[in-house]
């Protein structure tokens, strides 16, 4: 009984466990979107088209995300994890956060500089953030690129933590995030 | 406190081995690879030879060389901006607001093609104009148009190996006529194409030439009724023939020329849709619709100011032909995604370069 407990609050909520797995769908669409379309002649204007709406979309779902962690009791590090890997789990989940906000913005704002139409579906436009300058552009343009990759990165890292953690060291990391409901035994 | 330390949905467990160990991280190298080349796949990273709007370019650099700040294609040019006075009669064909009854504001470029900006003007270079229609409600219609009835080209990679093929010899400083012939001994459409385009009459100016948009598009009605179309623009300037001879020496005779006529008096062209029938090839620009299809007359464009590249807006848009409004779609032909590819990628190669100035001069001219 006391360990079902216990395991029961080693496991995030169920709101934060649905925001992290619909993220992580999101974004890795969204990195296969993006590094197909600057590569892709036939295909370019299709995934375009879809990376612009998906974009914004991530940038709403990261926002109620961040405002849903902020009012939810987290469980607590798992015994194993030493106080630098908390400190590395911590520092990548806002390094993470920092760059899922900030990445849709970068995009907003490089297309307001280019002075490009912003459409989201049909003749539903976003307004743009940014006076139009080739320059400024130019820099969004690369700053673009630069967080995509320090994004999959990110998510590489992450990805092989957890593996490794739930694998290796076998203290149960990934069912605390699993998109099921754990029970102890 | 056992279930503190290692309370886990697995429980109690044994330690592992030490192969078990390392064999459990090789598996995490090896999904974890896995998925990073899946990335790197989807990347191209694995197919060097394919083109990319990236190796597009750098072939427009490699035979053209690099000029800072002009567009990799169509880099000699300048700004103009006016107005789209539309009749409605476009709105049976598209909701798009454009063709409601009313003005819309324009800006534009007239250009040559090519990536030199400082070419020699010549009536036989292509003519390139690209504008931008501005919707009251924010959205554009962007077109980029030559004075071609037909494009030569039937896909993006025969553009580039046509592109590749008419690199000039650096002893001869002409393309090699063997790999010409290699070309378009493998694209008999170019062959085609080029017929109609020689026997198409050239006109003396940029204002009395007509403009085609080449690729055929969806209009969509306000019942959602697609039909496929093609457009270009017909000038109220009277033709006359072009004569190699006016230029005198000149480099730049013919943008002065239609700086000189556009300070004058303003430059008008009708804007002509072209509907398609059922069975019309919507995916090759290098064919013509047959003779008899319906043209509308949806409007008239008209162009009244002129500026250098230097203080234009023009010169920082990028003409992308599938920045579209509500009411138009692109069709399958597959320049259409191949160019908006390659024109982003010219644009944000330029876009963070120095800006030389552009050797058309409209303030000169105006003197």
């Amino acid at each position: 009984m006391n360990t079902r407990t216990t395991a029961q609050r080693q496991q995030f909520t169920a709101l934060m466990r649905f925001f992290h797995w619909l993220t992580a769908a999101l974004v890795l669409t969204m990195l296969g979107i993006g590094v197909a379309m600057v590569a892709s002649l036939a295909d370019y204007h299709r995934l375009v088209s879809i990376h612009r709406p998906l974009g914004i979309l991530i940038l709403i779902v990261v926002v109620i995300r961040y405002v849903n962690r902020r009012f939810s009791t987290l469980p607590p590090f798992p015994a194993t994890m030493s106080s630098r890997e908390r400190f590395v789990a911590s520092a990548s989940e806002l390094l993470m956060y920092t760059l899922l906000f900030v990445q849709p913005l970068v995009g907003w704002g490089m297309l307001s500089a280019a002075r490009y139409p912003i459409v989201m579906y049909g003749s539903l436009l976003l307004f743009p953030i940014l006076p139009h300058s080739a320059m400024l552009y130019a820099v969004l343009r690369k700053t673009h690129t630069v967080i995509a990759y320090l994004l999959f990165l990110t998510f590489i890292a992450h990805f092989g933590a957890v593996l490794f953690h739930t694998w290796v060291v076998r203290d149960g990391t990934f069912s605390r995030m699993a998109p099921w409901r754990v029970r102890a035994h | 406190m056992p279930h503190d330390s290692t309370a886990s949905a697995e429980g109690h467990l044994a330690p592992l081995s030490k192969g078990g160990a390392f064999a459990r991280l090789a598996g995490i190298g090896v999904i974890v690879l896995a998925v990073a080349g899946a990335f790197l796949y989807l990347g191209g990273w694995f197919s060097p030879s394919a083109l990319t709007p990236k190796r597009f370019v750098d072939g427009f650099e490699r035979v053209d060389g690099i000029y800072s700040g002009f567009r990799r294609n169509h880099a000699k040019g300048v700004g103009v901006s006016g107005f789209f006075e539309s009749n409605g009669q476009g709105t049976r064909l598209s909701k798009a607001v454009v063709f409601q009854a009313g003005r819309v504001p324009v800006i534009g470029r007239f250009s040559f093609g090519g990536g030199d900006p400082y070419v020699a003007d010549a009536p036989n270079l292509v003519r390139g104009l690209g504008l931008l229609f501005r919707q009251p409600d924010g959205e554009e219609w962007r077109t980029a148009m030559v004075n071609f009835p037909v494009f030569p080209f039937k896909t993006p990679q025969a553009f580039f190996d046509n592109l590749i093929a008419s690199q000039p010899d650096p002893q001869t400083h002409k393309p090699d006529p063997q790999k010409m012939e290699a070309f378009l001994a493998g694209h008999p459409e170019t062959v085609q194409a080029m017929k109609i385009i020689k026997s198409h009459p050239v006109s003396s100016g940029f204002d009395n030439s007509a403009y085609y948009g080449l690729s055929a598009f969806w209009f969509v009605d306000a019942s959602g009724t697609s039909i496929p179309v093609r457009w270009s623009i017909v000038p109220l300037q009277p033709f006359a023939a072009a004569d190699a001879e006016a230029a005198q020496g000149d480099k730049n005779y013919l943008f002065d020329a239609l700086i000189a006529s556009l300070v004058q008096h303003p430059l008008q062209w009708h804007l002509m849709i072209t509907v398609g029938q059922p069975g019309d090839v919507t995916d090759d620009a290098t064919i013509p619709w047959p003779d008899g299809r319906e043209q509308v007359d949806v409007g008239t464009l008209t162009l009244d100011h002129v500026e250098s590249e230097e203080t234009s807006p023009a010169r920082d848009i990028n003409f992308d032909p599938l920045a579209l409004p509500a009411g138009m779609a692109p069709s399958d032909d597959p320049l259409l995604s191949g160019r908006s590819a390659v024109y982003s990628q010219s644009f944000t190669r330029r876009a963070g370069e120095k800006k030389l100035p552009s050797p058309v001069a409209p303030s000169e001219v105006r003197k």
